[in-house]
């Protein structure tokens, strides 16, 4: 165990010790076993193409070319160039196109754009909800605390799909509305989990000491309860972040979540199920986005939950 | 500091803190009939009543500047709950906690920050007491961020090491977290954050009985220098009975809520009046085997009742050796028996 732990620590090559060259793989498995290289690898490519899809992109996303009509991937096609006198020359369509000609692969990463961000923003805004909710019955008990966690009951037994579907009719879709209805279904499970963490914290020994400091109910709730308490909410945000991107895309799916004109995940699986037996490439590949995504986030959550509990860290080191 | 003093040297010791004597002529903190009940509640969103627990049930006593009073009894007695009341950290029913004349019983926590930078408390757990994910200086300099003691960030962190040094720590310490250091050293960070705003009272829950028996005496010499450094008032909440009498001034013995018995530290362990004070110190050990072998004990039977449904007339009755007839009739009435010493007992005779 201990030889390991040094081949691990011990940089090849360095003059200390030296790892020959046939040690390379069980020092990269060791690697990747121990820290997220993959998870994250994913999640910063993504992030990449999502930061920078207007230089990645091949093709306009929204740009229709009829003549491209379910064009095959690029390895599976054979592109021609002036098939006819005055066409233009034929791009390549990396990953195919769909039935209006649209490039598969520039709507693939503009949609990560677009998946990503609304992810990010209703898990962030959600977590907050959640947390000062929780914070808030946790803290001070009571009436208070008694109609919060009812309402969170209530809550949790509205059918959201449904209450979605009426939101995005009677308001109409945009992205906006569209992360209110994430953040809508995200924050009330925080509730429950910070709660039963505030009253776990409300009752230790230094909170007292604290008080009789004289602090303030803030200063205690920023000081004491909120430090506390992050750990808990790094790894709930985290595991919840893929539930996040596959309701969008189930609502993109089903045609309530974010307009068709903005290309997202969701809406390009739904935008190809009509051509499935012919054209695959169209929902394969946005359905592989989603995939990699939710994988990674809920791998990373799990290596977040395993490092911050302290019993569990040890096991490892 | 003088030099550490063991258990077994404390047993054989006189009784009597060190120090002057402690000038009785205005307490400094003085309490009346202190009441906490938890009351227990039973139903759907609208709760009724069903139950009392009596867990303080009509204590009084003064502290004096520079005094210590040493709160004896067995687990479940009340002690530390009296204690919680008079810091209000637990709201009391009822009776009365005079603070420096200041009545504290109804205060509103903003009335009361002024009053709690003249109180101090030390907890029992040195594990517990500090918050993990605070550095050291942080914990011991939150009093002096409260109370706005530190005018410039230079001014805290050399008030935060002063305090540090003061407790016996080096102020290099200041960066580290709780978790880097030892059970005494943590209970040194606790005293250094009790007396970080300079109060005249200290509650010391249990303060030095999670600790090593040679831990202890430091922590206990500790608190004894700054006393007579500060001047500092004790509330020294325990149940060894060899270190309140080590330490304190004077003792309080209660029992099921309510103080049975209470006298100068010498008076008590000399010569007890109450039945549940002689048995209590006749479970103290001797360091001497020969002695510990012929020595008397009062075996009490059972546990202590429950505090939901307290027996009629003294709480003590069901376990009293001597109990009679009047005992569990009648509720015994704090009766001065002899000078400086009272007692809650209808059997006791005055000396």
């Amino acid at each position: 165990m201990s030889t390991q732990i040094e081949s691990l620590t011990a940089s090849p090559g360095s003059p200390k010790r030296k790892v020959s060259p046939l040690q390379y793989p069980a020092v990269v498995w060791q690697f990747i076993r121990r820290w997220p290289v993959i998870p994250v690898g994913i999640l910063a490519t993504l992030v990449f193409l999502a930061v920078f899809a207007d230089f990645v992109a091949t093709h306009d996303p929204n740009d229709q070319n009829l003549r491209s009509n379910l064009a095959r991937p690029a390895w599976d096609n054979d592109y021609y160039e002036n098939d006819r006198v005055g066409s233009k020359i034929e791009t390549r369509h990396l990953l195919g196109a769909d039935k209006f000609g649209r490039d598969v692969f520039s709507r693939v990463v503009f949609g990560t754009r677009v998946s990503l961000s609304v992810a990010l923003v209703s898990m962030i805004s959600g977590t907050i909800l959640g947390a000062w909710a929780g914070i808030m019955t946790g803290y001070y008990g009571g009436l208070f605390d008694e109609l919060m966690t009812r309402f969170v009951d209530v809550w949790n037994a509205l059918p959201f799909l449904l209450i979605a579907l009426v939101v995005s009719i009677t308001v109409g879709q945009s992205v906006t509305v569209m992360i209110v209805l994430l953040i809508m279904l995200t924050w009330v499970g925080l509730v429950r989990n910070v709660r039963a963490e505030v009253l776990s914290l409300k009752t230790r020994d230094y909170i007292a000491a604290s008080r009789i400091a004289g602090a303030s109910d803030l200063r205690i709730m920023y000081k004491h309860i909120m430090p506390g308490i992050t750990n808990l909410l790094l790894v709930l945000a985290s595991l919840r972040v893929g539930g996040l991107i596959l309701t969008a895309a189930s609502l993109s799916f089903l045609g309530i979540g974010i307009p068709s004109r903005i290309p997202s995940w969701g809406a390009m699986i739904s935008d190809g199920r009509d051509t499935l037996d012919e054209a695959w490439w169209i929902s394969f590949f946005p359905g592989l986005g989603i995939f990699l995504t939710v994988m990674s986030m809920n791998f990373l959550g799990d290596w977040i939950r395993d490092r911050t509990d302290p019993r569990l860290r040890q096991l490892q080191d | 500091m003088t030099s550490t003093v063991s258990t077994s040297e404390k047993v054989g010791e006189s009784s009597g803190a060190r120090g002057q004597d402690v000038d009785r002529t205005t307490p400094l903190l003085s309490v009346r009939d202190l009441q906490v009940h938890f009351p227990l509640k039973r139903g759907f969103i609208v709760q009724r009543e069903v139950a009392r627990v009596k867990a303080v049930d009509g204590v009084s006593f003064d502290i004096y500047p520079g005094e210590t009073l040493g709160l004896v009894g067995e687990s479940g007695s009340g002690k530390t709950t009296a204690a919680k009341a008079v810091v209000q950290l637990n709201k009391p029913g009822n009776g009365s906690v005079k603070f420096e004349g200041q009545e504290l019983v109804g205060l509103s926590t903003s009335a009361m920050r002024p009053v709690r930078r003249k109180m101090g408390m030390v907890f029992q757990d040195p594990y517990g007491s500090l918050n993990p994910r605070m550095r050291a200086g942080d914990i011991v300099g939150e009093p002096l961020k409260v109370h706005g003691l530190a005018d410039t960030k230079e001014a805290y962190r050399e008030q935060v090491a002063s305090l540090m040094t003061t407790v016996g720590l080096s102020p290099a310490m200041a960066e580290r977290y709780p978790n880097e250091f030892s059970g005494g050293q943590r209970q040194r960070l606790g005293v250094a954050r009790a007396i970080a705003a300079r109060p005249s009272l200290l509650i010391l829950d249990e303060s030095v009985s999670a600790l090593d028996v040679s831990i202890q005496a430091q922590i206990l010499n500790l608190l004894q220098d700054l006393q007579e450094k500060y001047n500092l008032a004790y509330l020294f909440i325990a149940h060894d009975l060899s270190v309140v009498r080590h330490i304190s001034h004077r003792v309080a013995v209660m029992y099921l809520g309510k103080i049975v018995e209470t006298a100068d530290a010498k008076d008590l362990y000399e010569r007890p009046l109450h039945p549940y004070t002689q048995a209590l110190l006749s479970a103290i050990p001797t360091p001497n085997p020969v002695h510990e072998r012929s020595r008397e004990r009062i075996i009490l039977r059972g546990d202590l009742p429950s505090p939901l449904a307290p027996p009629p007339g003294c709480s003590f009755s069901t376990r009293c050796p001597i109990a009679t007839d009047i005992c569990s009739q009648t509720v015994p009435e704090l009766k001065t028996l002899a000078p400086n010493q009272q007692a809650a007992c209808h059997l006791a005779t005055s000396v």
